[in-house]
């Protein structure tokens, strides 16, 4: 009996075409990659991690460093985005301040997305009454607005970054289990998945195999979007003083801190301001591509 | 007889179905028994809402829950009761021993999986192979069913298929691990006229090949009477008649039956006229009569049908039929195909 590599050398020949074994998820890398857009998403992201584990390397000044007789001064050669008030140099503190950033999307949106697809798929999925609990105790925490119930379980831990993951993950929890629990309600009456149950398939491959792949666009929408609200979130509790504590940098906190100053020092505004521009684009471009990546009918 | 008591593959006894609904309970399968015998084409027809495809998903325990639930009976295969069989038993079972192939092919397929991958799944689920081994499998499986191109289609998804080969696709997946059963939930209602007769034909071929019973459930009375060896006609969630096909379609016993016959073109016949529907329609299956479930609609009903509900039962050597008068009707004493 041939072998497998046999096969696949005589299916290249006949076929003239490289085999390539196919999963779901490299094809979806093949289709995103024909995504310019998403692909700039993609670089914006990488970009943004890369600055914030190299942000030593690439910063020209420390950004806590005060720099007296420099104070205030618009950007130049030798500040390329200005300095604050207080003289520290705003290009150092935007590269630093993405750490913070990329450190409160990430984490803080992937407690939340873990969170809420267990629970999702649970009341999604089995029903009944686990359904109802988890349900209403989802609507308990919509009853609150996000900011209002970020700052409450802020001052009950007090500041700090780590607490800021837990308030923004445990917040966000509930409309990825809703989202999820709404996906799984659609798919789970599709007739493929009779079929797989009828093929033998158990309730965790039935989950993991041919619900979630099937409802995976609207969560990698919404957490990428999430991304965008998490790190805005972090910037006002940044600002009502129960975020970052300084001099730690942090963009959300440098916005605020210069608020009073647009119309004579507009720099110190614009570039923080701008770092977060770029990088909700970048999430909510990549979050978008990658939704499309997951349909294999737009291929 | 004991030599066919030994050829029973499957045994359905006493199968009841209900649902239980806002509007009352729903007895979709009503004291259903029937057997299948080994290397057999067993037909299910009745028109929609008979219970046909509650009967085929009781058996693999598919029953949409909570709102199904099976409340009587026994389907005993390899001298196992299935409604005893606990989760991990079934799922070993499904796919494997017995397995189903779905009407509408456009929508029992995993949109997000290429082809090649949902026919490797059952391998990989029953047979625990590994990828590699599963996907030389799987592509004898897709050139079995007749696949054109089939080391190529593996690796296409499946809306680049049309409805026949997606069908095929189905049936590759049922049979990928030789099941003994397998059963067919109108397969070849969603497709064309000319796929419909390839599809049948495949699975004819398979059932020789794989040594394997066929359960095929129908409306089209012309699938039943080419592929099947043995019919079974329900009507409201109970088996009006059993027997060969031969007797069903020549010496039809039930007026539901025989309605079936009149309602259908036929070719064979000298005299063509108007096709006769059968009268009224049939009842909810919420508060079903006492007596006889077809009375209301049966010209022939006499004195003794508003009594107790007919039995089914042995008019002839395994022809069996729920109609007090069913000697009559297979004796031609009344006339079957007047007007």
């Amino acid at each position: 009996m041939a072998t497998i590599k046999e096969l696949e050398a005589l299916e290249e020949i006949e076929t003239g075409k490289k085999y390539s074994r196919t999963s779901l998820y490299k094809d979806a890398w093949k289709r995103l990659r024909k995504n310019k857009l998403a692909m700039l998403g993609l670089l914006i992201v990488i970009l943004l991690i890369l600055i914030a584990i190299f942000a030593s390397l690439i910063s020209p000044y420390n950004p806590i460093e005060r720099i007296k007789e420099d104070s205030s001064l618009g950007p130049s050669i030798k500040h390329f985005f200005g300095t604050d008030l207080l003289g520290r140099d705003i290009f150092s503190r935007v590269i630093y301040g993405s750490r913070v950033s990329i450190e409160v999307g990430v984490i803080a949106v992937g407690i939340s997305v873990v969170i809420g697809l267990f629970f999702g798929a649970l009341s999604g999925y089995f029903g009944g009454l686990s359904d109802a609990v988890i349900m209403r105790v989802a609507d308990i925490f919509f009853a609150f607005p996000y900011i209002l119930g970020a700052i409450a379980i802020m001052t009950i831990l007090g500041p700090g970054i780590v607490n800021i993951f837990i308030a923004i993950g445990i917040l966000g929890w509930a409309s990825i289990a809703r989202i999820f629990r709404s996906s799984i309600l659609t798919i789970k009456n599709k007739e493929y998945i009779e079929a797989a149950r009828a093929m033998g398939a158990s309730n965790n491959r039935i989950i993991m195999k041919h619900i979630f792949p099937n409802s995976f666009a609207p969560i990698i929408v919404y957490a990428t979007m999430n991304v965008g609200t998490a790190i805005i979130v972090e910037a006002a509790l940044s600002f009502l003083g129960i975020g970052v504590q300084p001099p730690t940098p942090a963009w959300g906190k440098m916005l605020a801190d210069s608020m009073s100053y647009i119309d004579v020092a507009p720099w110190m505004m614009f570039f923080p301001g701008l770092a977060i521009l770029i990088t909700v684009l970048g999430f909510v471009l990549l979050g978008d591509g990658l939704r499309d990546a997951f349909d294999p009918k737009l291929k | 007889m004991t030599e066919t008591e030994n050829n029973k593959i499957l045994e359905v006894k006493n199968l009841s179905t209900y649902f239980y609904t806002d509007d009352g309970v729903v007895k979709a399968v009503d004291d259903v028994s029937f057997d299948l015998k080994k290397g057999e084409t067993l037909g299910i027809v009745g028109e929609t809402g008979c219970g046909k495809s509650v009967t085929a998903l009781s058996i693999l325990r598919l029953i949409p829950q909570p709102l199904g639930r099976i409340v009587a009976g026994e389907i005993i295969f390899e001298g196992r009761d299935l409604l005893k069989l606990g989760q991990k038993d079934l799922q070993n079972l499904r796919g494997n021993k017995i397995s189903m192939i779905f009407q509408d092919p456009m929508t029992s397929l995993n949109p997000v999986y290429t082809v090649g991958n949902q026919v490797m799944e059952s391998l990989i689920v029953h047979r625990k192979l590994k990828k590699d081994e599963a996907r030389r499998e799987g592509l004898k499986l897709l050139e079995m069913v007749g696949i054109p191109e089939f080391k190529r289609r593996f690796n296409n998804y499946p809306h680049e298929f049309s409805g026949g080969m997606r069908q095929r696709v189905m049936i590759a997946m049922a049979i990928a691990n030789s099941p003994s059963i397998l059963i067919a939930d109108e397969p070849t209602t969603a497709l064309d006229v000319t796929v419909q007769a390839q599809i049948l034909e495949l699975m004819d071929e398979l059932k020789y090949k794989t040594n394997s019973s066929i359960i095929i459930i129908t409306h089209d009375l012309g699938v039943v009477a080419k592929y099947a060896n043995r019919v079974m006609v329900m009507y409201a969630g109970k088996p009006v008649e059993f027997s060969s096909v031969d007797n069903i379609f020549y010496k039809p016993a039930h007026p539901y039956t025989i309605g079936l016959m009149k309602s259908v073109t036929r070719l064979d016949e000298e005299k063509r006229g108007k096709l006769k529907p059968i009268e009224g329609l049939p009842p909810s299956l919420i508060d079903l009569p006492k007596f006889c479930i077809f009375r209301a609609r049966c010209k022939y009903a006499c004195d003794e049908c508003k009594g107790e509900y007919p039995p089914l039962k042995e008019i002839e050597k395994d022809h069996f039929v729920s109609c007090y008068r069913g000697k009559e009707f297979m004796e031609g004493i009344i006339e079957r195909f007047d007007n």
